[in-house]
């Protein structure tokens, strides 16, 4: 089975987790198995070291833990622990009749989670599960985070923006009700951590993701639909409605990179060259307030995955487009239409994202915001910069080239609405961006978004929770952002790659989301908000979101859009 | 009234081994793994240990033919191996005697490997044979259950 960064799909963990148990001794073979299905475990035996590496590599994400002796004649345990620690990165527990000290100590320094002393009993088995639970938390944890520097982050820059005018009037509002968002999604988002105690989340791994895109590109974007996806992604955990969310909020993605594309294309003033350079994607807001709000959105977002490389990014789609989070500022410097940029940006903080590592929670929930980026195949690379493409000529989609049609045309219009705006969202975006989580991005881009008002639709993120399960997110209210600037209605046409993108940019400005699951949060740029750069949040289409949108696309989140400013 | 005796029979019997040393609650722990999917299940382990041991047994022997150039390495991990078997099912009186000979090998006592190896065997031998005729007698009282009941 496929699986993210949560080894196990089962919802009724630790039930099913699957294990691998590598011993030359046939003997215990047959009693650690048994032993491990009366733990209600999956369970894989092999007696060679060589044959459970090749096992592992075959199916990737196809065990939870593995279990290895440590005296084996065609391989030594420690080999096959440290072979394993690096490619598969998996809890590795270790057992040996001999429990000398230095032998614990040997395997402890080559990774194993564990050592076990022969003869096991029983009950040492039961709670192996503990590892892997850990290993999960661990990186989410780390998103959580950063999830939570951003957001408050952007309460503050929310409280600054309201000089701004109405749009930061209204922001005041949302900023509070950001704040209890803000507070509530802590809440959640550390309930929601131990996912694996609630319920199984589909983390969308890098992995998964590249089968995901790697199947949309091959229906064809304009023909895709989740179950032709999930068809071919061969993910047997994977349910169709994991597929759709994921879909949603790629098309969003998709689209917001187009839209960015297309600002950049446009002469607005996005700053994008004011953004670069600041950490994370100094978004070149017009207000230098923003801006800094955005630059320090986007300095989270890029924190969110710990270093985003958005720089990656900025290679191709730089042009403009501050780089999402950090590759949006080096977009921002072009001054592209935001929307351009940032789907650059957003694309690129992604890819690099993912390459840089998994992102704990973005590994978990959105390792794939990286992979949106890549969603156009160019785009997709990890380590490149998405949007690049997109930059110029709307490839921004992430598919490149024909299937992006459709996402094109969307991402146009949606380029077009906010085409005035597009500077802000445009930071927005690359603010966003450089958030691959979301969750990151989300505080920041909910101040920011209130006060830019970009038309775009972010949604917030929130990464946490981000596993774009099927559940919908609350784009807006789990974030600070609540900022929905209106969007020109098109966003909820924008496909969910946009939003998605603009919600890894923009970090989920999505402020007025409608209640949207907390996971996901996409802000909602209102593209049309002519506001200067909002900020990130800006960028954000949280239209395009799928999880998103499904409640954004709610009729509240689309009354705020159409009436314009919005904040979440 | 027979199949009370020879319950009886069996539960003295497996109270003799571990009262004896021959085994420990390793054996206990493989005889409430059975159940209804493995009915024989402890009897397949043993079954199990008796080949794999007999496959050690045997490269020892090969190993320690080499009289005065043993190669004390090849040995230790030989016996490394019987040892983490005989942990399996809980041969207690046999691992303790495949412990000794490693530390004769870690101190390259030819003598003391070449004797102890012979209490290796001797051990092993002598638990076989009881536990031969223990599952024989569980079989006769009429299953697993037996067996497991007798505990």
């Amino acid at each position: 089975m496929d699986n993210g960064c949560f080894s196990s799909p089962r919802r009724d963990f630790p039930n099913g987790l699957r294990v691998l148990v590598v011993d030359d001794d046939p003997t215990w073979l047959k009693i650690l198995e048994k032993m491990l299905k009366k733990c209600n475990y999956e369970v894989t035996t092999c007696c060679l070291a060589r044959h459970a590496l090749s096992l592992l590599r075959e199916r990737k994400d196809g065990y939870d833990i593995v279990i290895s002796d440590v005296n084996m004649p065609d391989m030594d345990g420690f080999k096959l622990l440290e072979h394993v620690g690096l490619e598969m990165d998996l809890p590795v527990i270790m057992m040996s009749v001999d429990g000398e000290t230095s032998r614990v100590m040997k395997g402890v320094q080559h990774g194993a989670c564990d050592y076990l002393l022969k003869p096991i009993r029983m009950k040492e088995l039961r709670n192996i599960w503990q590892h892997v639970f850990r290993k999960r938390i661990h990186e989410v944890r780390d998103f959580e985070n950063f999830e939570s520097f951003e957001s408050m982050h952007l309460m503050t820059n929310g409280s600054e923006l309201s000089e701004e005018g109405n749009l930061f009037a209204l922001e005041d509002m949302t900023t509070t009700k950001k704040r209890k968002d803000l507070d509530n999604k802590h809440d959640d988002k550390e309930f929601l951590d131990s996912s694996s105690s609630k319920k199984a989340r589909v983390v969308w791994s890098v992995d998964l993701h590249q089968k995901f895109v790697k199947a949309v590109n091959q229906i064809g974007f304009d023909k895709v639909g989740p179950k032709k996806i999930l068809d071919l992604m061969n993910v047997p955990w994977l349910s169709r409605e994991n597929v759709a969310s994921h879909l949603q909020k790629y098309r969003l993605y998709l689209s917001r990179l187009q839209k960015d594309n297309e600002q950049k294309s446009s002469p607005s003033g996005m700053k994008h060259s004011d953004l670069p350079s600041k950490d994370v994607g100094n978004f070149n807001f017009p207000n230098s307030a923003i801006k800094q709000q955005n630059d320090a959105s986007i300095d989270r977002c890029n924190y969110s995955e710990g270093t985003l490389h958005h720089q990656n990014m900025e290679t191709k789609s730089h042009e403009g487009n501050p780089k999402g989070i950090v590759p949006h500022s080096t977009t921002a410097e072009k001054a592209r239409p935001l929307t351009g940029n940032i789907t650059d940006a957003n694309i690129q903080p992604f890819a690099s994202l993912e390459s840089e590592r998994k992102h704990a929670a973005f590994d978990c929930t959105m390792s794939t915001p990286y992979s949106w980026t890549d969603i156009p195949k160019s785009q997709l690379k990890k380590e490149q910069k998405p949007v690049v493409h997109l930059e110029d000529n709307f490839n921004l989609l992430p598919f490149h080239g024909k299937k992006h049609n459709i996402q094109v045309d969307q991402s146009q219009s949606i380029a077009s609405i906010s085409s005035t705006p597009s500077i802000t969202e445009q930071d927005v975006a690359a603010c966003i961006e450089t958030k691959p989580r979301f969750s990151g991005y989300k505080k920041d881009y909910t101040s920011s978004v209130s006060s830019i008002r970009s038309s775009v639709d972010t949604f917030p993120f929130r990464p946490g929770n981000l596993m774009m399960n099927d559940q919908p997110s609350q784009p807006i209210s789990t974030t600070n952002f609540g900022l929905k600037t209106q969007s020109s209605n098109n966003l909820s046409c924008i496909s969910d790659l946009e939003s998605y993108q603009r919600n890894l940019l923009f970090g989920g400005e999505a402020a007025s989301a409608a209640p949207l699951d907390e996971d996901l949060y996409f802000y909602w740029h209102n593209m049309n908000f002519g506001q200067p750069n909002i900020g990130m949040s800006e960028y954000y289409d949280p239209g395009l979101l799928t999880e998103v949108p499904n409640h954004l696309y709610d009729s509240a989140d689309y009354l705020v859009i159409d009436q314009g400013l919005f904040i979440a | 009234m027979e199949k009370n005796q020879s319950r009886m029979q069996l539960v003295a019997m497996k109270q003799s081994f571990f009262d004896q040393g021959l085994l420990d609650e390793q054996f206990i722990q493989l005889e409430e793994l059975q159940d209804d999917v493995n009915p024989n299940f402890v009897e397949e382990i043993v079954i199990l240990y008796y080949g794999d041991s007999l496959r050690l047994i045997s490269s020892i022997e090969q190993a320690l033919k080499e009289r005065n150039l043993l190669d004390f390495n090849k040995l230790d991990t030989l016996m490394h191996q019987f040892t983490g078997s005989s942990s399996s099912i809980g041969a207690k009186k046999v691992k303790a005697e495949c412990n000794l000979f490693r530390e004769y090998c870690r101190a390259g006592n030819i003598e003391g490997c070449m004797k102890s190896f012979q209490q290796c065997k001797k051990e092993y031998a002598s638990l076989r044979k009881k536990l031969e005729a223990y599952f024989q007698l569980a079989r006769q009282v009429g299953s697993s259950e037996a067996a497991c009941r007798s505990k």
